[in-house]
């Protein structure tokens, strides 16, 4: 019996192993042996956080050349060497990334229903959205952190994700599990190329800078004490701060929640602060590059728009060079801006900083003359960015506007900067309201004249910043409102000596919600000027981009001189031309120029490394209206801070040094603790201010 | 026909093969924490237990029951069913990629599936011909299946309260299995 079953069991066993030795000859599938080499060099996590089922399909995937010998998100440099080994390839690195929450609401979100469901962030999401009044806002359940394989995250004290930077392998697994988008997973690369969205945790504030510094942000780091952290903060958006710390407007204070309570925080005196401190540290703190790519990339113009282009190209990887027609960079900064607003050495400073980090400079080249579009494709460039700024000054449409004696206010003032010493005589006239006028008014009045600002409506309509307006009264610019330039008046040697102006008052608004000024018939008046300065207007000089500044123009222009391109990528009608700045824009901040110079780069660099210029629909473009309510309860008042002055007096009048002065360590502090840290509904209250202002965020 | 009937709803519902016959507990329990996951390796159990009531029904009628060797029945069976899943695992690598790359480790894993064998014997004890014994391996493979995605359903959702520490995991997924074991009862009444 042993003996008959010890046979069967044997001849059933040996027929199914003939069966299977036959059907594995017919049935074989071939395998690249390197699959099994790889999967046993890498960990065995099967973790999935590369992408593939486990660590075979992963292998499969790396011999496929579907993905990089340094997929596994788990393994280290090493590994990557021996799987790269295997496959007979050079490690290619992978920037460093990192998972980060944006969100900064945590409890102080308010609820907007109390919630007793699945302590999930996914099934309380599933409910009206959860029970955060923030539409975007971190839920605070922890899904993430249960997401997490490498135990990278817990819940800090706030009801706020904490990732630990030592742990996280960027697997993006808390990425997936929120469904509110709190967290994303990304890197140098990734953080500079992106856009704001509506779903990012945006305050008033980083909503309104043409830049999208996360102003937030750089403020708690001042708070902090971490001063070096704030200026690479602010790097990340805006490489030129120690200029904008100085004559930037402040578009973002206007939005600032804080005016609700008392006055809006003195963001850019904060950002001056920082600057200041690395400015006088004499050492640019070392800013981060891709690997080099290796493609040439061409930019034109070397203002701000042109600079800020450069720099993010160069952070990227890219190999920028900058062609201006100047004898320095800076555009408008330089020429435009006097020194006793933004000192040339500091601006020196500034832009030396940017071109160390390997972008070239091609000084005295003017475009259309010493090189056009076509040399420059021809020489390799693969991109070319156009920022040639807006540098012709708009007439006064005033008889005997042509005469010795009448010279345009960007025209003054860029002669000055060459120190071409203008003749400016004793009698000044500036015609104008914005900061253009008012610098030439009070560059004047350091050259020893007498000034007077003509300005069509009143000193409330002025566009020019408040305190420069008040620099000049303080500086003796005399003002004359209400009047307009009529026709000027010269001598026999055609030089100007009057001009004639026409009074005006106020009539029914216009489009720009201004009344408009009209004529007072008959109020024709005199007066006399050794120089007028018309600094009504400036627009682009697109005469370079013709032939020899005449025929057909390559590029589609407005009727305002300004070239046409994509609002969204900056790609003018020629692929691969892209442009950004006054030139795109018309006359506009410098801020903006620096924040679409970085649209552009981006858009460049899309272009160069893939076949499409993503935009993101959720792009935040205007304001989010429901972030913008006016009730903030349980604040204390504070008082803002003053910017000091450096110099009074004559001293003030009579010389270019720098007239405002920046906080001091104390001030910043005190200024950065008056900022509500806001999200996009939430603000940081003061836990005993009296509680009767509170109303409803999101009413 | 209403005998097929009866068999299919009974072999799905009233016996069912884990809940009522307690049959394939480990993989029950071990692949039943992700809907997806359970409806594979559901999948899976069902394509491989008709496979092996099949050939195990042949081999009992045709080698064990006409040499006298019947008491062979299990260690027989045991042979038969892994050779038939190695088999069937490198038919699918080749023949159906795809196929074999969803299923992924769940194939192997059926090698030691005391269900399937517990389906292939019961089509024995009970005397089922073999049209009745595939139409029955397949009714108890969707039961299996059935129970799996349920139990699935309940513990993703387990998953994410607050439960006490001794509690997560397997333990609270025996409790559910005996609670849904008890709950399978009713269906004693339908037959
Ligand atoms: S789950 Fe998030 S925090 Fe954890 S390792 Fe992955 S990316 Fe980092
Ligand atoms: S209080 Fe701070 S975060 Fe809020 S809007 Fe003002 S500067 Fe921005």
């Amino acid at each position: 019996m042993i003996v008959t079953s010890g046979l069967t069991l044997f001849s059933i066993g040996l027929g199914a192993a003939a069966i299977l030795g036959v059907a594995s000859k017919l049935l074989y599938v071939k395998e690249d042996p390197r699959i099994g080499l790889i999967e046993d060099s890498l960990p065995g996590a099967n973790c999935g956080g590369c992408g593939y089922p486990g660590c075979s399909g992963a292998a499969a995937a790396i011999v496929a050349g579907k993905a990089p010998a340094s997929v596994c998100i788990v393994s280290d440099a090493e590994t990557a060497a021996v799987v790269a080994g295997i496959m007979g390839q050079e490690v290619i690195e992978r920037e460093p990334e990192l998972a980060v929450r944006d969100c900064s609401g945590g409890t102080r979100a308010e609820d907007a229903f109390h919630y007793e469901g699945a302590l999930d962030c996914r099934a309380a999401h599933l409910l009206y959205g959860g029970s955060k009044t923030c539409p975007e806002g971190c839920l605070g359940l922890g899904s993430c952190v249960r997401a997490c394989p490498f135990n990278a995250i817990h819940m800090g004290p706030a009801g706020l994700p904490v990732i630990d930077p030592d742990e996280c392998k960027a697997c993006g697994n808390c990425v997936d599990a929120c469904p509110r988008g709190v967290i994303t997973v990304s890197g140098m690369s990734a953080r500079l190329l992106h856009l704001n969205q509506t779903t990012d945790c945006l305050a008033p504030c980083r909503q309104k800078c043409p830049a999208q510094i996360n102003i937030p942000k750089y403020i708690e780091q001042i708070k902090a004490g971490d001063y070096d952290g704030a200026v690479m903060t602010i790097k990340e958006r805006n490489p030129l701060l120690v200029t904008c710390g100085r004559v930037c407007p402040r578009p973002c204070e206007t939005e600032c929640r804080r005016q609700y309570v008392d006055e809006t925080v003195g963001i850019n005196m904060l950002k001056r602060f920082v600057a200041d401190r690395e400015l006088r540290s004499g050492t640019h703190l070392p800013v981060a590059c891709a690997k080099d790519t290796g493609k040439k990339v061409a930019v034109v113009g070397g203002g701000p728009a042109g600079l800020s282009c450069a720099y993010f190209l160069r952070r990227l990887g890219h190999s920028p060079t900058i062609f201006d027609a100047m004898p320095a960079l800076g555009g408008q900064t330089r020429y435009g801006i006097p020194e006793y607003r933004l000192p040339k050495a500091d601006l020196d400073w500034e832009i030396q900083g940017i071109l160390d980090l390997g972008i070239d400079a091609r000084l005295n080249t003017s475009f259309g003359k010493d090189f056009t579009l076509e040399t420059l494709k021809a020489d390799g460039f693969e991109t070319i960015f156009l920022g040639i700024g807006a540098w012709q000054a708009s007439g006064m449409y005033a008889e005997g506007e042509d005469l010795d004696g009448v010279m345009g206010g960007i025209e003054f003032l860029t002669a000055h900067a060459l120190g071409q010493k203008p003749e400016t005589g004793d009698k000044v006239i500036v015609v104008g309201g914005g900061n253009t006028a008012i610098d030439a008014a009070r560059t004047c009045v350091r050259l020893g004249a007498e000034v007077t600002l003509m300005y069509r409506r009143t000193r409330n309509e002025m566009p020019a910043d408040m305190e420069e307006i008040v620099g000049a009264e303080d500086e003796g610019v005399k003002f004359k409102f209400l009047a307009a330039p009529a026709r000027v008046i010269g001598d026999e040697n055609g030089r100007a000596t009057h001009l004639e102006y026409y009074e005006m008052e106020l009539g029914e608004p216009d489009d720009s919600g201004r009344r408009r000024p009209v004529k007072k018939e008959g109020s024709e008046a005199r007066m006399e000027a050794s120089l007028i300065i018309p600094a009504i207007g400036q627009k682009p000089d697109l005469g370079c981009l013709y032939d020899d500044g005449e025929g057909e123009c390559p590029l589609e222009t407005t009727r305002w001189q300004t070239i046409v391109a994509d609002p969204d990528t900056f790609q003018t009608a020629i692929p691969g031309v892209f442009t950004a700045g006054d030139v795109y824009t018309g006359p506009d901040l410098v801020i903006s120029a620096i924040g679409d110079g970085r649209k552009a780069a981006r858009s460049m660099h899309y272009f160069m490394t893939q076949d499409h210029v993503p935009v993101p629909e959720t792009t935040q473009k205007g304001m989010i209206p429901y972030t913008l309510f006016k009730e903030i309860g349980q604040v204390e008042r504070k008082k803002r801070a003053v910017l000091p002055h450096l110099c009074h007096g004559d001293e003030r009048n009579c010389t270019f040094n720098e007239v405002e002065g920046s906080l001091s360590e104390a001030e910043a502090r005190a200024e950065a603790d008056r900022c509500l840290r806001c999200g996009l509904v939430c603000y940081d209250r003061d836990a005993d201010a009296p509680t009767d202002r509170i109303e409803n965020a999101n009413t | 026909m209403q005998e097929y009937f009866l068999l299919f709803i009974g072999a799905m519902f009233v016996n069912n093969i884990v809940l009522a016959q307690y049959l394939g507990n480990c993989p029950f329990i071990g692949t039943s924490k992700e809907t997806s996951v359970a409806v594979g390796m559901g999948g899976a159990v069902v394509f491989v237990a008709v496979m092996a009531t099949a050939i195990t029904w042949l081999v009992q009628r045709h080698v064990l029951v006409p040499f006298g060797l019947g008491y062979l029945q299990t260690l027989a069976f045991i042979l038969v069913i892994a050779s038939l899943v190695q088999f069937v695992e490198m038919f699918l690598k080749k023949m159906v990629p795809p196929l074999y790359k969803s299923l992924g480790i769940f194939l192997p894993l059926i090698t030691t599936n005391c269900a399937v064998m517990g389906i292939a014997l019961i089509c024995q004890r009970e005397e089922f011909g073999l049209f009745e014994s595939t139409m029955f391996a397949f009714a108890s493979g969707l039961g299996f299946m059935l129970a799996l995605v349920l139990l699935a359903g309940v513990r993703e959702r387990l998953a994410v309260r607050r439960l006490p520490m001794a509690m997560r995991g397997t333990p609270i997924g025996l409790i559910m299995a005996g609670l849904m074991s008890l709950a399978f009862f009713a269906f004693k009444g339908m037959i």
